[in-house]
């Protein structure tokens, strides 16, 4: 079981939402991951469905490159839309 | 024996078989081979218990006001418990409880929809909701028999050894005890004899899948039912009933 893969779980809390990152668990292969995510993340209603992918497939961005990545959205305030009024029944923005 | 104490004994019966059960899989917690399978096997012990307490509070309106809830839980003696023999056997290794489980839910999955057919509408109910929590148990049960069969030399040598191991105490699921005759005759309870021949068609594909032999033997343990318990049972019950016997009446 040591050499068991890691997996991270994505949860859907309800339908029409999309799937959030729960957090990472260990599997055989993905319908053990499946099975497992069931028991961990969703004892207590958090989800209608479950998406596991093995966490050595996921490419992520460099942290030591965050300030040319991320630093120059930090001043385009005009990039929020938020000059504009939603109606109400607009939800989840 | 009068009406009420018949189906008064089969609720302790049902409810026993929940708790008990319940209790020997809340043994994992904190030792489970891994994390998830820890957290895996506490879930359904809670189901379990979540089960226990409906029976027990349908019993304990049977009884009181001389009877509680947890009186009926913790404060009986070996011989007062009506649960099968299959319940109270150790968890052994992970195999062992898998094994177990497996024998269980399956029998579980066609007697609950018995159940809920009966006359008895708190019985039905609790068999209703009862019903979806097993077709997950049995799942996880059959996923294991199958990866442990099919998996290395020694994960099948295991679960063989485990499904042999208590196969001897499968027989006494379907023989009926005085007051489930008394249930099926009054209150169209389930016929257990004629529920063999779906568990044994619930094991037969785990067991193609998995590579394993189901085990042969004839002779069955039986008397779980009626409160002739294995030397188990002493042991189960001295852990479970310490704080009320130590503390009575103690509450969260």
């Amino acid at each position: 079981m040591k050499d068991w893969p890691l997996y991270e779980v994505f949860i859907r809390s309800r339908s029409g939402l999309n799937h959030k990152h729960v957090g990472s668990l260990h599997a055989a292969d993905p319908q053990m991951a499946i099975e497992h995510a069931r028991d961990v993340y969703t004892r207590r209603m958090e989800g209608v469905s479950i998406w596991v992918v093995e966490s050595s497939r996921l490419h992520a961005s460099d942290p030591t490159e965050n300030d040319a990545f991320f630093e120059p959205s930090q001043d385009k305030i005009y990039r929020h839309p938020t000059f504009y009024d939603l109606p109400d029944e607009v939800k989840h923005m | 024996m009068s009406m009420g104490n018949e189906q008064l004994e089969y609720a302790l019966h049902l409810a026993d078989n929940a708790l008990i059960l319940g209790q020997r899989l809340g043994e994992w917690c904190g030792h489970g081979p891994v994390l998830e399978q820890d957290i895996a096997m506490t879930n359904i012990a809670l189901d379990y218990i979540g089960r226990a307490r409906l029976l027990y509070q349908y019993a304990a309106g049977m009884c009181a006001p001389e009877s509680t809830e947890d009186q009926l839980a913790f404060m009986r003696n070996e011989w007062e418990y009506r649960n099968v023999l299959l319940a109270e056997q150790p968890n052994g290794d992970f195999a062992q409880t898998v094994a177990r489980q497996f024998y269980i839910e399956a029998f579980q999955i066609d007697y609950l929809k018995a159940l809920q057919q009966s006359g008895d509408a708190t019985f039905s109910a609790i068999a209703e909701k009862s019903i979806k929590e097993t077709a997950y148990h049995f799942k996880w049960a059959s996923e294991w028999v199958i990866r442990l069969g099919d998996g290395t030399d020694v994960s099948h040598r295991k679960m063989q050894d485990a499904l042999e191991t208590l196969w001897p105490y499968t027989g006494e699921l379907f023989r009926e005890a005085p007051y489930e005759s008394w249930m099926r005759k009054n209150l169209n309870g389930p016929d257990l004899a004629a529920l063999y021949t779906a568990w044994s068609a619930r094991l037969q594909p785990v067991f193609t899948l998995a590579g394993l032999e189901l085990p042969a033997g004839q002779w069955m343990q039986e008397g779980g039912k009626t409160g002739r318990h294995t030397e188990h049972m002493g042991y189960l019950l001295a852990e479970m009933q310490f704080m009320q016997r130590a503390y009575p009446g103690l509450e969260w």
